[in-house]
């Protein structure tokens, strides 16, 4: 069996809410049952898709060793998060790196870019001398069109969201993770400035192979940047399969509402019909029992609300949660 | 016909560093019943200029010089009683981020219904009466009119701000990123909504977002800004689909589309309206600069239609 760089195998995450003074407690299910897997060699790109609410983050952060997982397992290669954060945090920080969605937060504000870098080398010892860590900074700039000059010597709050950002893929040039999880990294940047992370980003997975566990709310981005889409609807995976493929013909009915509403940059294809939510159900319904989609979808029966569909190998790499195709 | 001017419109803002030229001098048209869209990047004064055009400056800002002329009126004339007349009722405004202004101790009825009291002369049995049916309007069920705005999803408030800046029927509503921060299929209800907005209440839209793919969905014209200035104005499909501006044609080719398989983005950084570089503002990022760009500001070229660029690659003096 080929060795998984990242494998999640029935990961669910329930949160308590409220509770105490003999008050009970109220259980939310933020993630179901999720399983899917990167595997090793080809460096790939896996998107996980969903709306706010989906679960997303929370996986994102159960990957990082950040939040408890309440049951299942997360492997990487191999070996469980638990187990490498207690035996050996050192090469799983190393090779496990991230990039969160607020690219100031990340940055010590008293530091100047150099220094956040430099501390990046010391910690993993990337170099053996300081000329060379500097050297390996000015490199790395480049590398991603960077021009140090305009960066060193520079606080984090002098330079753009752009420029945080792509200073976070530098020092992912310098670490080399192996697996980056990046969670909503253009949300907040311009479009001019997103097309360069981007592009970026793909050039560090050619270039040191870094496979990208890649977070987004917005398809287009998935479909522009990764290999593989995961689509959550509320904590569960409904559909997973090739990008270009779920974004040219999206089996489940929730991907296919998703990829709908994405608006296409281009006035000669404008959305022709409307679509419409129903009223009752504008707020969160996060559905005990049956299909996490059932109170939005046009197909539901009743089989729907009561048993929760399997997910099923539909071939060609796809896989999909919909009585539809079973 | 013409709705608003906006004529050589110019705001600064005042500051310890120096003066703030976030607006710099802009000029454009929106006809009645269109919608029109304003795009541009973080900091090019898009939000500034539409706060201009509604005199909502505040100090330390202030409109240096220009004209608005809303219906032949110069609204940068009047005073503040018959501004507030014309607020609502002729001119509605949703500001950035609206859905999360709304009054958290009021249920969204009474909010409603105050702002019909306060710019009509309803009755307040009338004014529950058309607070309902806006709401059902932008499909909200009528128990949402007893609720307060945390028992509502961002969809739903941005629906009742929606169904608000509809109530008294005002001839402009200007949206500033209306749909930002929502979740794609909300995002395409509220843009039906804002077309509904034109459509069947005869409004003229103005929709200013930084998301170019939005605009071509929803917009009839549109102007895109840059550094404080409008560079260039069109069809949304003249626009997109051959655009003049070196900066629009980057802009358009950063977004992905389904068949776009490699997008570019814009090397180098957005200027500070505190130091606008000289001449183009866009030249030091420009791929297509000539030694003029850097030395001299291009003036509006008008290409008849409707269209307009500033860029001397088309002319001008």
């Amino acid at each position: 069996m080929q060795q998984k760089l990242l494998e999640l195998k029935n990961v669910t995450k329930i949160y308590r809410v409220g509770g105490g003074l003999g008050l009970r407690a109220r259980y939310i299910t933020a993630v179901k049952n999720v399983t899917f897997s990167i595997p090793e060699g080809e460096p790939l790109i896996v998107a996980l898709v969903g709306e706010s609410g989906s679960g997303k983050t929370t996986i994102a952060r159960m990957v990082l060793g950040l939040t408890d997982i309440t049951s299942g397992e997360i492997l990487y290669r191999g070996k469980s998060v638990a187990e490498w954060l207690k035996e050996d945090p050192f090469t799983f920080r190393k090779e496990v790196q991230a990039i969160f969605q607020d690219p100031y937060s990340a940055y010590n504000p008293f530091y100047r870019v150099e220094r956040i870098l430099y501390l990046a080398i010391k910690k993993f010892k990337l170099a053996s001398s300081k000329e060379e860590a500097e050297e390996m900074i000015i490199k790395a700039m480049k590398a991603l069109g960077l021009r140090p000059e305009d960066l060193l010597g520079r606080y984090p709050h002098q330079l753009s969201g752009g420029e945080r950002q792509r200073l976070m893929l530098v020092r992912a040039l310098l670490i080399k993770p192996r697996l980056l999880v990046a969670d909503e990294p253009v949300s907040m940047i311009d479009a001019s400035l997103r097309a360069v992370f981007l592009n970026n980003l793909l050039q560090l997975k050619k270039e040191i192979n870094m496979s990208c566990l890649y977070i987004t709310h917005d398809l287009n981005i998935a479909n522009y940047v990764s290999d593989r889409m995961v689509v959550l609807c509320n904590g569960r995976v409904v559909e997973e399969g090739p990008s270009h493929m779920i974004f040219e013909e999206p089996l489940h009915p929730y991907t296919d509402l998703l990829v709908k509403a994405v608006p296409i940059p281009d006035p000669r294809r404008r959305w022709k019909s409307r679509i419409s939510i129903k009223a009752e159900t504008l707020r969160e319904v996060r559905p005990e029992r049956g299909c996490p989609f059932q109170h939005r979808c046009p197909h539901v029966t009743d089989r729907c609300r009561t048993q929760d569909p399997p997910i099923v190998d539909v071939g060609s790499g796809r896989k999909v949660a919909c009585f539809l195709y079973t | 016909m013409e709705l608003l001017r906006v004529e050589d419109l110019h705001v600064y803002y005042k500051s310890v560093w120096g003066l703030y030229r976030v607006v710099d001098g802009v000029t454009l048209s929106v006809k009645s019943k269109e919608i029109f869209g304003i795009a541009g990047e973080s900091g090019c004064g898009k939000s500034t200029l539409v706060e201009g055009i509604l005199r909502l400056i505040k100090p330390p800002g202030f409109i240096a010089k220009g004209r608005v002329i809303f219906k032949g009126i110069d609204l940068l004339k009047l005073d503040e009683e018959e501004l507030r007349r014309l607020r609502w009722k002729e001119l509605s405004y949703i500001p950035q981020g609206s859905m999360n202004s709304l009054n958290p101790v009021m249920r969204v009825e009474d909010q409603m219904v105050d702002v019909v009291l306060e710019h009509s002369n309803i009755s307040e049995e009338e004014a529950r009466k058309l607070v309902r049916e806006y709401l059902k309007r932008v499909g909200l069920p009528p128990e949402v009119a007893r609720m307060y705005p945390h028992e509502l999803s961002g969809g739903m408030k941005q629906r009742v701000i929606i169904a608000m800046a509809m109530l008294l029927r005002p001839s402009l509503v200007i949206a500033d990123e209306p749909v930002t921060a929502l979740d794609v299929v909300i995002q395409r209800v509220i843009l039906q909504l804002l077309k509904d907005l034109r459509d069947e209440y005869g409004a003229t839209v103005i929709y200013v977002a930084h998301d170019l793919a939005t605009h071509a969905e929803l917009v009839d014209r549109m102007a895109i800004m840059y550094a404080g200035k409008i560079i260039e104005i069109g069809s949304v499909e003249e626009i997109f689909l051959e655009p003049l501006h070196p900066y629009s044609k980057l802009l358009i080719s950063s977004v992905p589309t389904p068949e776009r398989r490699v997008i570019r983005g814009i090397p180098g950084v957005a200027p500070s309206p505190l130091k606008w570089p000289p001449g183009c503002r866009f030249h030091p990022r420009c791929p297509e600069a000539m030694p003029i760009c850097s030395r001299k500001e291009p003036k509006p070229v008008d290409l008849g239609g409707g269209r307009m660029v500033a860029c001397h690659l088309y002319g001008g003096e």
